[in-house]
Formats: C-alpha cells, sequence, structure tokens
C-alpha cells in the first residue's frame, strides 16, 4: 500500500453534494483489466465535452473550459475540496485510482460514502472529514485565492491552512496502516492460525456453511 | 447486555479477531465475483504469488458486459470481450465455479446468488459490487466490497471492518393496492436521504416488509446502497426458509434440519437497541418517481416537480438546480406529463419473475405508445427468462412491442451497447439516476416495474391504478 504522511499541496473546490463514482469515473473505463490510466478520464463527463471511451484519444475532445480540474492552476492540484457524501454509488476502486492517477492524495468533505471511504485507505488516498462548516470556510477562501494550499500531516491528525488549524478524527488502525504503508493482506495472513480455527469450530457448528 | 439486533448476531458470529481500536477481521463465507471488479484482484495474488483461500467459496458470473441480444457470435466489443474472457481464464487457473455467458444459469450476480441458494441465512455475503446488500433480504450479513478488498478475500477469506450502527426502519401497517417493493424502497430513501444510512446497517422491519415476498425483500435490501447504507438485512421467518428450500446450494436433509432451527434465532430480539429508529407509515405510499439525479430526489406520480426555491439549505437547493437542469425539467411540471422516450425493464433491483409478472399484466393486450423509440425487458437470469417464457411472459412484452432480451445488467449502467442517447428520457426499474449512469447525457426516471410498463404503454407516467382501473 502506498503511504501518506504529510503532504502540502493545492486546493481545488468541487463544490457540488453527492458526487457518485459514477460521474468520477464513467463505466466505459471500467472495462480496463489494469488498475493505473484511468487519471486523463477523472470526472470525464465534466471534463470534456464529447464522449470518451477506453479506445478514443483524449487529444482529440472537446474539453468543457467550465469544469473546475480544467481552469489552471487546478490541474495540477492534489487536494480535492469537496462536498457532503464524496464518493456515494457504486464499490468501483476505480474511482479512487483515477483521483489518484491524476494526482490527487487527500480528499477533504463533510462526509464520504462507506465504499468509497475505505477504498481511499487501500489506495493512499486520504479522505478527511472535516465539519461542514469549515469545509464552507475552505470553499471560501479557495474562491478568493486561486492558489490556495492546504498543509496535511497524517501523524498530528491536523489540515492547516495558515494560522488556521483543524484537526480531524481518523481510525487508529488505518492511519497505522496508511503512515506505514502496511500490505494489510500480509497483516491478516499473519493471523492463518485464527482463520483455521475460526472455520474448524464453524465446520462443528454450522457444517452446511463448510 | 443480552439483546441483540440481527446486525449485531449476524456480526458477531464472523468475528475472527478484534484489533485495537475496534477494527474487527470479519471471516467470509460467500464471495460472489463479476468481470468488471475482479481482474486487478486476480493479477494482484498472481504478482504477490498468493493462493485462494478457500475456492469453495466462490461463484463467479459475468453480468455487466455480456450482450443481451443474440450471444452467438460472442461480444462484439473487444475490450468487454477480454475482460469477460479474463474472468473465464481466472476461474479456471484458480479452480472457480463460474456460470459462463453461455450456461443457462447465467445472470445478474445478485440475482443467481439466490436463486442457485448460494446465499443462506446466517452467513457474510460479499461482491465487488454495492448492491451486495440485496442479500440482506436472507437474513444474512451481506455488503460491496472493492477491487482490493476482493483482493483480500481471495487471499485470507477476511475482510478488516469497522462495525456499522444499527438502524430500524419499520414500515408500519399496509401499502395500499398495486404498491410494490420498489415503491417501498423510493419513499424510504426519499424519507432517508442518500446519505442518511451512511455508517448504519439497515434493518427493514414492519408489517408492510414481512408481508413481502422475499424478491421484494430483494428489492427493498438492494436499494439500502442508495440511502448510503453498505448492509440492508431482514429477519428470517417461514417466508425466508420457504424459498430456500431445495435449492442446488441449499444444505439437504439433517443439516437442513440443523440449519433452520439455527436460522429461526436470525432476528433482532424484541427489545434489541437501535442507534436509530425510522417509522413510515405504509398507507401513505404512492407510486414513486424519481425527478432528479439522485435516489433521493423522489415524489409520487401524482406531485409536481419539487421548487429549489422553496429550500433553505443552499447546498441543496443549488443540488437540485443542477438536477433539474440536466434532467431537463421545470420545477413545478406534473411528474404525469413527463412525456418519455425509452423504457428499461430489468437490473439487480427489479428483473425477477415476480418483477416480469407485475409488468405483464399492465402490458398485457396493451401495444407500447408511439413516443416510445424501445422498450425492452431483460430478465435478470437465464432461469428467469426460461420461467417466464413458460409462463408465456415473453409473448405478451413481444405483443405489446416490447424487445425480450438475453439476461444481464445491460441498460442499468449501460457498459454494454444498451444505452440511452444524450438527452433520451427514460423509465427505468434500476436503481440509480446519476447522471450518465444509462448513457452520457440519459436522463433516467427510477420506477418500479408495474409504472415502468405502464409508462411503456402511455407514453409517459402514469399511475398504475388509474390504467388497471382502465381510465
Amino acid at each position: 500500500m502506498k503511504s501518506f504522511t504529510q503532504h502540502k499541496g493545492l486546493v481545488a473546490p468541487l463544490d457540488r453534494p453527492n458526487v457518485d463514482t459514477d460521474a468520477i469515473i464513467p463505466k466505459q473505463f471500467l472495462k480496463s483489466i489494469k488498475r493505473t490510466g484511468f487519471g486523463p478520464n477523472a470526472f470525464d463527463d465534466w471534463r470534456y465535452l464529447d464522449e470518451g471511451g477506453p479506445d478514443i484519444d483524449n487529444a482529440n475532445r472537446r474539453v468543457n473550459p467550465d469544469f473546475v480540474l480544467n481552469q489552471p492552476p487546478y490541474d495540477k492540484s492534489t487536494i480535492l475540496l469537496a462536498r457532503e457524501n464524496f464518493g456515494c454509488g457504486s464499490s468501483r476502486e476505480h474511482a479512487v485510482w483515477a483521483l489518484d492517477d491524476f494526482g490527487f492524495r487527500a480528499v477533504i468533505a463533510p462526509s464520504f460514502a462507506d465504499i468509497f471511504f475505505n477504498n481511499s485507505f487501500k489506495n493512499g488516498l486520504l479522505p478527511i472529514v472535516l465539519d461542514a462548516k469549515i469545509i464552507e470556510q475552505l470553499f471560501q477562501r479557495v474562491e478568493a485565492d486561486r492558489g490556495f494550499e492546504l498543509s496535511i500531516d497524517l501523524e498530528a491528525q491536523t489540515v492547516t491552512a495558515g494560522d488556521n488549524v483543524y484537526d480531524f478524527d481518523i481510525d487508529d488502525f488505518l492511519k497505522n496502516c496508511l503512515i506505514n504503508g502496511l500490505d494489510d493482506i500480509d497483516l491478516t495472513l499473519q493471523h492463518a492460525d485464527l482463520i483455521n480455527a475460526y472455520e474448524e469450530k464453524r465446520k462443528q457448528q454450522m457444517p452446511w456453511l463448510c | 447486555m443480552s439483546s441483540k439486533t440481527l446486525y449485531d448476531k449476524l456480526w458477531q458470529a464472523h468475528v475472527v479477531r478484534t484489533e485495537e481500536g475496534g477494527t474487527a477481521l470479519l471471516y467470509i463465507d460467500r464471495h460472489l465475483v463479476h468481470e468488471v471488479t475482479s481482474p486487478q484482484a486476480f493479477e494482484g495474488l498472481r504478482m504477490a504469488g498468493r493462493k485462494l483461500w478457500r475456492p469453495d467459496s466462490v461463484v463467479a458470473v459475468p453480468d455487466h458486459n455480456v450482450p443481451t441480444t443474440d450471444r452467438s457470435a460472442g461480444i462484439t466489443d473487444p475490450v468487454a470481450k477480454l475482460q469477460v474472457e479474463t474472468l473465464d481464464n481466472n476461474c479456471r487457473e484458480f479452480g472457480l465455479t463460474e456460470f459462463t455467458m453461455s450456461d443457462i444459469r447465467q445472470g445478474i450476480v445478485h440475482v443467481i446468488g439466490p436463486e442457485q441458494g448460494a446465499t443462506l441465512p446466517g452467513m457474510t455475503v460479499v461482491c465487488g459490487d454495492s448492491h451486495t446488500s440485496t442479500h440482506g433480504a436472507f437474513g444474512a450479513l451481506a455488503f460491496g466490497i472493492g477491487t482490493s478488498e476482493v483482493e483480500h478475500v481471495l487471499a485470507t477469506q477476511c475482510l478488516l471492518q469497522k462495525k456499522s450502527k444499527n438502524m430500524l426502519v419499520s414500515v408500519d401497517g399496509d401499502v395500499a393496492e398495486g404498491i410494490t417493493a420498489k415503491d417501498i424502497v423510493l419513499a424510504i430513501i426519499g424519507e432517508l436521504g442518500t446519505a442518511g444510512g451512511t455508517g448504519y446497517a439497515i434493518e427493514f422491519g414492519g408489517d408492510a416488509i414481512r408481508a413481502l415476498s422475499i424478491e421484494g425483500r430483494m428489492t427493498v435490501c438492494n436499494m439500502a446502497i442508495e440511502a448510503g447504507a453498505r448492509a440492508g438485512m431482514v429477519g428470517v421467518d417461514t417466508t425466508t426458509v420457504e424459498y430456500v428450500k431445495g435449492r442446488p446450494y441449499a444444505p439437504t436433509g439433517d443439516t437442513w434440519d440443523q440449519a433452520i432451527a439455527h436460522w429461526k434465532e436470525l432476528h433482532s430480539d424484541t427489545d434489541a437497541f437501535f442507534d436509530k429508529v425510522i417509522h413510515i407509515d405504509a398507507a401513505t405510499i404512492k407510486p414513486q418517481v424519481t425527478w432528479g439525479t439522485s435516489p433521493e430526489m423522489v415524489v409520487a406520480v401524482d406531485e409536481l416537480v419539487p421548487d429549489p426555491d422553496d429550500i433553505a439549505d443552499s447546498v441543496k437547493a443549488d443540488g437540485m438546480r443542477k438536477a433539474l437542469a440536466y434532467m431537463g425539467l421545470a420545477a413545478g411540471t406534473p411528474v404525469n406529463e413527463i412525456s418519455l422516450d425509452k423504457v428499461f425493464i430489468g437490473s439487480c433491483t427489479n428483473s425477477r419473475i415476480e418483477d416480469l409478472r407485475a409488468a405483464a399484466k399492465i402490458a398485457d393486450g396493451k401495444k407500447v405508445a408511439d413516443n416510445i423509440k424501445l422498450a425492452m425487458v431483460v430478465p435478470g437470469s437465464g432461469l428467469v427468462k426460461q420461467q417466464a417464457e413458460k409462463e408465456g411472459l415473453d409473448k405478451i412484452f413481444i405483443d405489446a412491442g416490447f424487445e425480450w432480451r438475453e439476461p444481464g445488467c445491460s441498460m442499468c449502467l449501460a457498459m454494454n451497447a444498451d444505452r440511452l442517447e444524450p438527452g433520451e428520457r427514460c423509465a427505468s426499474t434500476s436503481n440509480r439516476n446519476f447522471e450518465g449512469r444509462q448513457g452520457q447525457g440519459g436522463r433516467t426516471h427510477l420506477v418500479s416495474p408495474a409504472m415502468a410498463a405502464a409508462a411503456a404503454i402511455t407514453g409517459k407516467f402514469t399511475n398504475i391504478n388509474d390504467i388497471q382501473k382502465g381510465v
């Protein structure tokens, strides 16, 4: 797993609630059997004016000038500021792969959909939950300053904007995995004996499940 | 505290170990696999040189990418073809059960699992698909996972999870004539909001849920994720046990007796604690139609498209304006005046035999309206299709002007050739009305199968009760 400790970067504002995973990466790109290469098609329907596909060269497509990630400097942003229920909808991890491949290291929102939230941690993308009022303030600051940057410190669990320091909560286990870039399959396999014992017990108690 | 919710019981029965901070190693009984979210997981196993922990826990099927037209020539889209072949090859390499495209048992993963008895009460069921919540209808703990988690389950038979909070949604009393499971769940989402269930496992209860068939309960649990809850569930009763009995993967003989004795405990204790309880009066639920780009944007068929100016929350009002613009609708438009271009009956929400019967009952002896360019029925599995044909439902649909297709996910997410063109408006029995979901620029309205059939016949949204009365 890719690790995350600290990050300072440019913040792009995506000012709409309930951004779903179909919007983050449309279905036609899910036909890929790889984990990489989704970045150029992140938010595809909003980013381009004509339709894209896995076999269509993005260089020949018309870019939507109104979409925030097409507007410099946000095309180089690394932190996405979003509204509530970010990442709702399907379980497609391709949504996280697309954000990662675009260059995002963190998404900050008042709330996230559960599956997207879990998927993010598996890929070193840090989802940070801050109070909706703070998010609103951050949107205002981004609007006032197109070069607005934030510093994120996972160890300290803080997001810093100039003199303002905001604390965020995170599960200790997930935090530890992310800071150390731990492979959680390896972690689980360290408990193989416990899994075996669980299966043995089940065979006795619920043979129809084994 | 000895009283437990159904979710508490299912959770506790599957904990292998608990980490500090409460993250648990949860044992997974059934792993359903499809072609879209699995190739990277199998590749990960190969790259790490890992084996599958328990190949017999896996049932695999291609469904998202498969064509719903004649399959004798295979898949024409080379990218989709490669993905389905990759699933076939992975299943062969790792020794997994797969219902391939030519198998009569092939179909949508959330239809075939229960149909085969591969989903049993008391199980943990996962799949790299958010609509895995469907299987909670059996008193199982079922939820969708990402591809990294698919790999984790393949390699370890476990997942690292944090326990959710408990929510009870009780639909009290009886629904009116003609109100279906789809109307119930859309009404619930309208009440809860699309994120109202985030962080919760939802148990659906109350008289109206108890009165539903297992297929109806699957429709309700299927859309728990549209309210933000990863898992939805219904306690086990005789309806559950009767459905499971005799299915290919179901236990038999003494084991069956042992199993049902255990399953009878799979309900919430009477005084169990829920963090949140929602009551909905079943009698107030009318046929539902979504008007926007989130399933929470829903009203009854006899209501008006709502006005964002009436909403105090500016973020929400702005979201509604974006939705209205995308949907090409004006606030205040009567829903039953919205004219349609296409009708889709299918998806893991509504493609089972009872759904097709309900739609066929409306379509019987009638014709699809002239303004409908395409009305299609996509059965959830080869076996559902076979049963429908045995009952003559295919003829009813074809005579009325519907297309009768091969099973798959089809236009629910439009990964195959079935899709909306930009600006086209569709009455759909699927689960998501997100922007571009059924094709870039396509406009989706979610409804029940009967409402979709009625829309096909009249060309616009029509209360099914009016159709049945011959109004």
